[in-house]
């Protein structure tokens, strides 16, 4: 059962909507034994970065979490806020990351023609060649982008994706048993459900 | 490469979808549930859905329309209509929609798109407004769809909108509503100019050169048209359509 973990952010509905229809179990629960007991976790996120770090601190399941993560390595997928919450932190707020990947997650420079937010659908291109999670993506995909801040790996090995907003960015980014994506795929059409069935039915 | 959004604007009347000209005349183009199935299947880059009684009714949005329309949509979708409160755009956002459209509530007060904003981003917060053509070639906002003149001018009220939260403005043009014959390109300018936020024209599109104008002159981010995506041919069929392959 993959875990849809629910500190009450965001559009969970529509993660739940997208996994159900590709057949996989799934439940939206911030229940800790529910999350125990799953083999895969969605960590969820939109709006500010500091309000999605305190929403779920305020839950109590970060040591929970950060033990399945780390210690069992059950595959974690976070998507967008849920995505720069895996690294130390954010220009946009002053709460710590989760600290589980080495990311920072910087503002959009400000750059002439180019709007902040970015809103809309962009191409990606792969920079990692067998990534589980992003091989089987085609060279027609597109995904809906959402933000004004972006993720930003320290070790360039750890992008699985990139894409442009006035500047190249990480669109996915991956190591070990974590991955996260900045755009939603559970609101990205048939590539966001190619991805999501490779989360839910592949081993990251 | 980044494209500009194309998107379908369509309006509920109860438990109906129909489409207007000049915000008057509303004529029925189908259920709501089964256009928005096939939107998605054609997979449309975003949904505008407006109910344009509820403001006006003072009526509170049919959140269990909006969750039936939502659980067919695997692109992005934004409500607008009767939303005054946090509280409703809360519930609305569990129906499974991402983003909240406010219109009339943000004439008597922005504080409900900086509630909004301060909970679930300005992402999920669309300002939106309909405005008119003066005498004089300038153009006022009108509230409740239409029918409440304010006497705001729409790059004034942009920015107010835009300092409070809003994320994007929808903005949309009262003469050019289901005319077909093109945007309102000024009004889209004037408005692009003043805010840093994405603007979403509608109001006007007849073809897909229309779309071009408004992203290109106008400088609009997005385009949303209702007539364009519903109606086929001079006799205004109803035909639910979506132009693919063209990128604008």
């Amino acid at each position: 059962m993959i875990a849809i973990v629910d500190y009450e952010i965001g559009n969970l509905a529509a993660i739940a909507n997208m996994l159900h229809r590709l057949g996989a179990a799934c439940e939206i629960t911030a229940d800790p034994e529910k999350i125990g007991r799953a083999d895969k976790l969605i960590l969820p996120g939109n709006g500010a970065f500091d309000a999605c770090m305190q929403g779920l601190r305020a839950t109590g399941l970060i040591p929970l979490l950060t033990e399945k993560v780390l210690v069992e390595k059950v595959p974690l997928l976070g998507i967008c806020v849920g995505a720069q919450m895996l690294g130390h932190g954010s220009d946009e707020g002053r709460e710590a990351g989760l600290g589980w990947m080495d990311i920072q997650v910087k503002r959009f420079p400000d750059l002439p023609g180019i709007r902040v937010p970015y809103m809309g659908w962009g191409d990606v291109r792969k920079t990692h060649p067998y990534h589980p999670l992003t091989q089987g993506i085609s060279d027609d995909a597109r995904f809906y982008f959402v933000h004004s801040y972006y993720l930003s790996p320290v070790d360039p090995e750890d992008v699985l994706l990139t894409a442009q907003h006035g500047i190249e960015f990480a669109a996915a980014v991956g190591r070990a048993n974590i991955a996260g994506v900045q755009f939603h795929p559970e609101k990205s059409h048939r590539f966001g459900k190619q991805l999501l069935g490779q989360f839910a039915g592949g081993r990251p | 490469m980044t494209r500009a959004r194309v998107i379908p604007c369509l309006l509920l009347r109860g438990h109906g979808l129909v489409k207007t000209r000049k915000f008057s005349n509303p004529v029925y183009v189908g259920d709501p549930v089964n256009a928005v199935r096939i939107f998605s299947e054609k997979e449309v880059d975003e949904l505008v859905i407006l109910d344009i009684d509820a403001s006006r009714e003072g009526r509170e949005p049919n959140y269990e329309l909006i969750a039936e329309i939502a659980g067919e949509c695997f692109m992005p979708v934004a409500y607008g209509g009767g939303i005054k409160t946090l509280a409703q755009a809360r519930r609305l956002i569990r129906c499974g929609i991402e983003k909240v459209v406010i219109n009339s509530a943000a004439f008597d007060s922005t504080g409900v798109i900086r509630d909004i904003a301060d909970v679930f981003g300005s992402q999920a917060v669309v300002g939106a407004m309909d405005a008119r053509r003066t005498l004089f070639g300038g153009h006022r906002l009108f509230a409740k769809s239409g029918t409440v003149e304010t006497g705001i001018k729409p790059e004034d009220h942009a920015e107010v909108l835009e300092r409070a939260g809003a994320g994007e403005i929808f903005l949309n043009s009262i003469d050019s509503d289901g005319q077909m014959q093109g945007f309102d390109l000024p009004l889209i300018q004037k408005v692009a100019r003043r805010v840093r936020v994405p603007v979403i024209a509608c109001g006007g599109a007849g073809t897909p050169d229309h779309l071009r104008q408004a992203l290109a002159e106008g400088e609009a981010s997005a385009v949303a048209a209702g007539s364009l995506f519903v109606f086929h041919g001079k006799h205004r069929a109803v035909l639910i359509n979506y132009p693919t392959g063209i990128f604008f």
